[in-house]
């Protein structure tokens, strides 16, 4: 499934998560998953969020620098070599680069959910779509 | 001394050189740079007009952006043919100020680098460790002449591998340094380090400048190296280093004056300020045969004390420069400024005007930080994206200044604006 995923430039100083949470709560946006990258002066937080407008209105407003785009995200089975079977190795033979992927907060029982980023979405789609059927 | 007959010159007497050789130099120049004559007669002013000393103040300025609007060879006096070198200055908007050389300028410059070097108590049998750059650069060949001339033993070490220095220090003996005084603090703290003790060789001298520096940094050279650290001044446009220098009663950089005309000026109405009160440091060349400038405008904020000096000369004593009348930074001994920064950053596809500039010194190295604000442009869920913005801006920098910079993103409107404008330098740098 292709899901949404707004990506935030915070600068490396004490505090600045408060400032980019904040309006994210004030306007009830309940985040499902998150992940953050960072080298030494900035982080990116990568944000999959209940409604992702709304998200991006509260953010500008409160003058962050993001930007949205579309990962996929998919269900892996909740055992040992779920994620390594269902979603990294058909990747790999598909010869589809991850350029990352990281996990939901919740999940129904007995699944996992990720989201990933491919150098190539759609191949990267099809690839898992075939492993399905 | 090395030439007591000018350098103890009595000052009306002086004054009648000076006024002999300022007439014969606006002449050449007039007659010999299409440029000079231009701008003389757009000033209504021949030559013939120069009768005393204070009618200097009737030529018109010269800038340093008049060196770059006729480079290379635009203000050079006589053909290429009787030019026996060219220099050439750091870190200029692409284009370098290029300073020729007749076989009697390196001549007069090698004779003011010796009374530059025994004005520090530098003399023939002194092993001299040349650390300034050679090159392009006035420092490395100017001193080298000078020390030559002198008939002192030179050492062409030329800057950097730190501990090939010590070595060349401990080995042959070296009395005398020449070197960027945050380079002198380099060598005494690797040396501590190694556990070399600098003071138990033979250095007693070190003949330090080419980038500011306080009484502050003097007191902890001398302290760590065990020697007399002596200031001088100069400018690639006049000459070189061999303008000023310290004697050893370090109470401000003596004037060739024989050879330099010096004026304060008010820095924004250009009108001529007494001595004493400090100013924008004005020189004209009296002696320059390739290179002729008059009045040039250093932008260098000075004192000058006209007082005789314990040492015996007579010629006036500048201050340490004070501050600069335009924004011009000097970041190891290359001079920056923030426009040619800027101009760097916004050829870099998708980065934004908004920056700032942050130099620093750290281990008496000076560090420049350029932080650029991202905007939504070029903002990437990658940091490899953002990394590689870094890196060319990085790149831009360098192939332009000749300088690495640090390069930090930061977030939009995170640079503090005054008055809508963006502070573009922040020098934290005690000088």
């Amino acid at each position: 499934m292709r899901i949404k995923q707004v990506s935030v430039f915070v600068g490396n100083e004490t505090g600045r998560l408060v400032d980019m949470l904040t309006p994210l709560a004030r306007s009830k946006i309940d985040i499902l998953a998150l992940s953050v990258a960072d080298s030494a002066d900035f982080g990116i937080v990568r944000l999959v969020v209940s409604d992702p407008e709304k998200a991006v209105r509260a953010l500008h407003e409160a003058g962050f620098t993001l930007r949205v785009n579309e990962l996929l995200s998919y269900q892996v089975p909740d055992v040992p070599g779920g994620l390594l079977r269902t979603v990294v190795e058909p990747l790999a033979r598909a010869g589809i680069n991850l350029e990352y992927f990281y996990a939901f907060i919740q999940s129904e029982a007995g699944k996992a959910t990720v989201v990933l980023k491919a150098s190539d979405l759609d191949g990267a789609e099809a690839a898992l779509k075939r492993l399905q059927h | 001394m090395w030439q007591p007959q000018y350098e103890m010159m009595p000052r009306p007497e002086l004054a009648r050189l000076q006024l002999e050789r300022l007439r014969h130099q606006v002449k050449h120049a007039y007659s010999k740079v299409p440029f000079y004559r231009a701008k003389f007669q757009e000033a209504g002013i021949t030559p013939d007009d120069i009768k005393s000393l204070e009618d200097v103040v009737r030529l018109p300025f010269t800038s340093k952006s008049d060196f770059r609007d006729n480079y290379p060879f635009g203000l050079m006096a006589g053909p290429l043919s009787e030019v026996v070198r060219v220099h050439a200055s750091s870190g200029t908007t692409g284009k370098p100020i290029i300073a020729p050389y007749s076989a009697g300028d390196i001549d007069t410059w090698a004779n003011l680098i010796a009374r530059n070097l025994v004005s520090a108590g530098v003399h023939k049998g002194d092993v001299i460790q040349n650390v300034y750059s050679y090159g392009l650069f006035t420092g490395g060949l100017g001193y080298h002449y000078g020390a030559e001339k002198l008939g002192a033993t030179v050492i062409p070490a030329s800057v950097g591998n730190t501990k090939r220095q010590l070595m060349l220090i401990q080995d042959l003996g070296t009395t005398v340094l020449t070197s960027t005084p945050s380079y002198a603090l380099v060598l005494a703290e690797t040396a501590q380090e190694m556990g070399i003790d600098l003071i138990a060789s033979q250095l007693r001298v070190a003949i330090l400048g080419a980038e500011p520096w306080t009484e502050k940094m003097r007191l902890e050279i001398e302290a760590k190296v065990g020697i007399s650290a002596i200031d001088n001044y100069g400018l690639t446009e006049l000459i070189g280093p061999g303008v000023s220098c310290e004697c050893q009663y370090k109470q401000g950089m003596h004037i060739w004056e024989d050879h330099f005309l010096p004026e304060i000026v008010d820095p924004a109405s250009g009108q001529p300020l007494p001595y004493g009160k400090q100013g924008e440091l004005v020189l004209t060349t009296l002696t320059k045969e390739a290179l002729p400038v008059i009045r040039f405008r250093t932008h260098d904020l000075v004192t000058l004390h006209p007082e005789k000096c314990a040492c015996g000369r007579t010629f006036v004593r500048m201050s340490k420069v004070c501050g600069r009348t335009d924004d011009m930074l000097i970041i190891r001994g290359v001079n920056v400024f923030p426009t040619q920064i800027e101009s760097a950053l916004l050829s870099v596809e998708g980065v934004a005007p908004h920056y700032q500039i942050i130099v620093d010194r750290e281990h008496h190295l000076d560090r420049i930080e350029i932080q650029v604000e991202v905007s939504e442009a070029v903002f990437s869920d990658e940091v490899r994206g953002l990394e590689e913005m870094e890196d060319r801006v990085r790149a831009e920098i360098n192939s332009v200044l000749g300088i690495s910079a640090r390069i930090k993103l930061v977030e939009p409107r995170s640079i503090a604006r005054t008055e809508g404008k963006a502070r573009h330098v922040i020098d934290r740098r005690e000088l």
